[in-house]
């Protein structure tokens, strides 16, 4: 399990010239391979980076993790909520590579985002500094466990530690 | 009750920070009102037809005195006076200014209170038995469940946009208060063959346009499952509920299409995986909650006889007050459907006498009851004759509990900018037709439901009798439905025929109470007389 | 005509455009001809009104304008069931006349 807590964005810059908006809490280098469609990953032996629509199915790539450097979850619109699923799966099943959320993020999602395994963000519009920070940090607590490896409040209150992760 | 400790109070703190900081931005034009709206609808406030409106979340119904009364001095400082209960145990405002959401929900905040997720598509406030932990039939109080699964889902990450809202009520016991099979998920607490306290999950039930009945789902889930098991649910949802058209997004659609068999297969092929995840809390987590909901200090009191020489009062107390538990005790309706009144709606004066009867008389505990009444859940039944006195003085005794003008009404036309027709004018001239002619005392149990629109707010499709409200070429129109129930015994009403106007609406309910009292067998409800001759009769009487 | 519509961003309360400026009572709503979603935009943008919409409407009795759809002339009063919280509280008539 990658360690997603840290709040704190590094590698934020952009790349490149036509340098796109970009969040990144990795330490790695930023993949750079153009992601495929699933359809397109699923046919063709050698890509590395795959982005996944709403409404793919993220469970058909999970026989080819061991190849994936980095998925991008794609949200169309801010209300449609699929890609936190998908996020949480390929967390659940062992995926450690970049998990990257592009189009339409808002600031105001990035905390649940992170929460679900994504440490990239590729926002269509930039997002402030100082209101990314706020966002993450906000929160003292959660109350459930998720992709993280924050430590749900259930669990402090019956003397696990923060940190710690349940099981 | 339920009291927070320094990490639920630490959440609801922080969650008021962020609201005030959105409603800045949004203010300060940082946030257009696409951006804002997803946000303030999360926060419960709606722009209504005349103002904002607030939805504040009353978990499984349950309030103290010390919350309803900060719920009466909002009504006060930010609004005009009044407050509004609704079929969903919530509570709504609706003149509120958006520059002052923040400090309201701070004043929330400060006891205990919150409006996070009352709209949206989320997972909304949970709602249960209104009796419970009173109720002489109950296997167990539901309401630590209820409790468990509030926290699960506040702020829960993966399912904070969903194809649509989503709805849980649970309950434990044989009697359904709470509408529970009418949900996204009902749960019903049962003991299996071993003796074992478990979850009987219902899923896909639900009212709105296409209203339909939960299918069982999962007969027993163990107790220390019931958090994983509910994920599955949801995830299953969140990935394959439509998200092509508003109107199919919820979840009773998908399990519609999907089959009750292959949406459990799928559910349980998720929970498989997630019970590796280990993702359920704590067991102790869950009999700490329990202990909150233990005996609040009952006496232990001699079965007592209730003196009923005053026949108002005795009429009272046969109609709202409902088997308690413990003897010497019994649960008391407050009704807010004072004739002619509008349903749901208490001042803040009645707000705060509420609180302080409460107080008094219930362990400083009362119950916000989907039919927008308030329960006192433990009142000694020594003292139920002071606290009548006490209500009858504030206009708060009227004795109509599931009788025809304890009518439920969404605020319709009034209020809500996606009704067609207005449903409280209806209601009142139903109640004070039935009080004039003197026919609403000899109907016994009658519910009566009414929404402004197809959404269903009023429960119309399960009313024994229903009204729901039309829009013909811009003429308010009603139509009239019989034959639903939200109780054990589920079932949807059916619409009569042509719709009626606004007095024809008053006449053709007092025409179909006519056909039952015609009718009627020994015993027999309205509901029980229509289920057994049909809707012939009724519909020859109403247009023949 | 054609009148537009909208809520106050700050206080939420229903406003009218008046040609010039945004009122809170419907009689001083002006036609805003074919300009509605012009006035509507520049208005929103500067945040002196929240979602604005544009209705039609008539000259009722009393040369008073009168919003085509009740749901705007209840929205024009207040809220029938509660004449004193309406924007004619000492006007038996009011709700009648909406309605
Ligand atoms: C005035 C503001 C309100 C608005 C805008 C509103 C909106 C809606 C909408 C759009 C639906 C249909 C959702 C769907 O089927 O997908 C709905 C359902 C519902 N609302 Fe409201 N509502 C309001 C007030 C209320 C009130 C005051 C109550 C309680 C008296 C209430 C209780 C419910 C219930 C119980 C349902 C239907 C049950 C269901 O299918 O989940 N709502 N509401
Ligand atoms: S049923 Fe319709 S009119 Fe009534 S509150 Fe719900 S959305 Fe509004």
């Amino acid at each position: 399990m990658v360690d997603h807590t840290s709040t704190t964005p590094s590698g934020a810059e952009g790349r490149g010239p036509e340098a796109r908006p970009f969040l990144r809490f990795r330490d790695d280098d930023p993949v750079g391979d153009p992601a495929v469609t699933v359809n397109a990953f699923l046919g063709q032996g050698n890509a590395t980076a795959v982005r996944i629509e709403p409404g793919d199915d993220t469970r058909e790539l999970l026989p080819h993790l061991d190849r994936v450097a980095l998925v991008e979850v794609n949200f169309p619109t801010l209300g449609d909520g699929r890609g936190y699923s998908a996020a949480r799966i390929l967390r659940e099943e062992g995926y450690t590579g970049e998990l990257r959320a592009v189009g339409n993020v808002l600031v105001d999602q990035l905390a649940f985002m992170r929460r679900c395994g994504f440490d990239a963000f590729e926002p269509g519009e930039p997002l402030d500094a100082a209101d990314v920070e706020a966002a993450l940090g906000r929160f003292p607590h959660v109350y459930q466990q998720a992709a993280d490896s924050a430590v749900p409040i259930w669990s402090l209150r019956h003397g696990k530690e923060a940190g710690a992760r349940n099981g | 009750m339920y009291r927070y400790d320094q990490y639920d109070q630490a959440m609801v703190d922080a969650r008021v920070e962020e609201f005030r900081d959105q409603c800045q931005r949004r203010l300060d034009g940082q946030l257009s009102e696409d951006q804002f709206k997803p946000l303030r609808l999360m926060n419960g406030l709606y722009l209504q037809l005349h103002a904002y409106m607030l939805r504040v979340a009353i978990p499984y119904g349950t309030l103290s005195g010390a919350q309803m009364h900060i719920l009466a001095d909002i009504a006060d400082k930010y609004d005009r006076g009044y407050a509004h209960f609704t079929t969903r145990q919530n509570v709504q405002y609706n003149w509120i200014k958006l520059e002052d959401a923040g400090d309201i929900l701070a004043d929330l905040a400060s006891r205990e209170m919150h409006a996070i997720q009352t709209s949206g598509n989320c997972i909304r406030n949970i709602s249960s038995d209104h009796f419970a932990g009173a109720a002489a039939d109950e296997v167990c109080d539901p309401r630590p469940y209820a409790e468990l699964l509030r926290q699960w889902s506040s702020f829960h990450p993966e399912f904070s946009y969903l194809p649509r809202k989503f709805k849980i009520a649970v309950i434990a016991s044989p009697t359904d208060r709470a509408a529970m099979k009418l949900h996204d998920i009902g749960i019903n607490l049962v003991r299996n063959n071993e003796g074992e306290l478990g979850a009987a999950f219902y899923v896909g039930g639900g009212m709105g346009r296409t209203p339909m009945i939960a299918p069982q789902i999962r007969e027993f889930v163990p107790l220390d499952q019931l958090i994983t098991y509910a994920e599955a649910c949801l995830r299953v949802y969140n990935r394959h509920g439509r998200r092509d058209n508003k109107y199919k997004a919820r979840i009773k659609i998908l399990v519609h299409e999907l089959g009750a068999d292959e949406y459990r297969r799928q559910v349980e092929a998720e929970f498989e995986h997630l019970l590796a995840q280990k993702i359920e809390p704590p067991f102790a987590e869950l009999e700490r909650l329990c202990e909150f909901f233990g005996d609040p200090g009952f006496e232990n009191l001699a079965e007592a006889e209730i003196d009923r020489s005053d026949p108002e009062f005795a009429l009272w107390v046969d109609r709202n007050t409902h088997p308690h538990k413990r003897p010497g005790y019994t649960s008391a309706v407050i009704s807010l459907k004072p004739v002619g009144g509008i349903p749901g709606d208490a001042t803040a004066a009645q707000m705060r006498l509420m609180a302080d009867l409460a107080t008094q008389y219930s362990f400083d505990e009362c119950r916000v009851m989907h039919t927008q009444n308030i329960v006192l859940p433990h009142v000694r039944k020594a003292d139920l004759h002071a606290l009548w006195t006490k209500l009858d003085e504030a206009g708060l005794a009227t004795p109509n509990l599931d009788q025809i003008d304890d009518i439920i009404a969404c605020p319709g036309l009034d209020y809500c900018s996606l009704a067609n027709a207005r449903s409280i004018p209806v209601a009142q001239k139903i109640s004070q037709r039935f009080a004039a002619n003197g026919k609403g005392d000899t109907l016994g149990e009658l519910k009566l439901k009414i929404s402004g629109c197809i959404n269903a707010c009023g429960h119309h499709h399960a009313g024994h009798i229903g009204i729901l409200g039309v829009d013909r070429k811009g003429v308010e129109n009603y139509q009239l439905l019989l034959g639903g129930s939200e109780a054990d015994d589920t079932s949807l009403a059916k619409i009569t025929g042509p719709g009626f106007d606004e007095d024809g609406i008053v006449n053709a309910v007092e025409t179909a109470t006519d056909v039952y009292l015609a009718n009627r067998a020994d015993g027999e409800r309205f509901l029980d007389t229509y289920r057994r001759i049909g809707m012939a009769p009724f519909k020859e009487a109403l247009y023949g | 005509m054609i009148i537009l519509t909208g809520n106050d961003l700050a206080t939420g309360a229903v406003t009218w455009w008046t040609g010039s400026a945004w009122s809170h009572d419907v009689a001083d709503a002006a036609d805003v001809g074919d300009q509605a979603d012009a006035i509507a935009a520049r208005e929103e943008a500067a945040r002196r009104v929240n979602v604005p919409y544009a209705i039609q409407a008539e000259i009722g009795p009393g040369g008073i304008v009168r919003p085509a759809h009740i749901k705007d002339r209840i929205r024009g009063l207040g809220p029938t069931v509660r004449p004193d919280l309406t924007l004619k509280p000492g006007d038996a008539d009011a709700v009648r006349e909406v309605i």
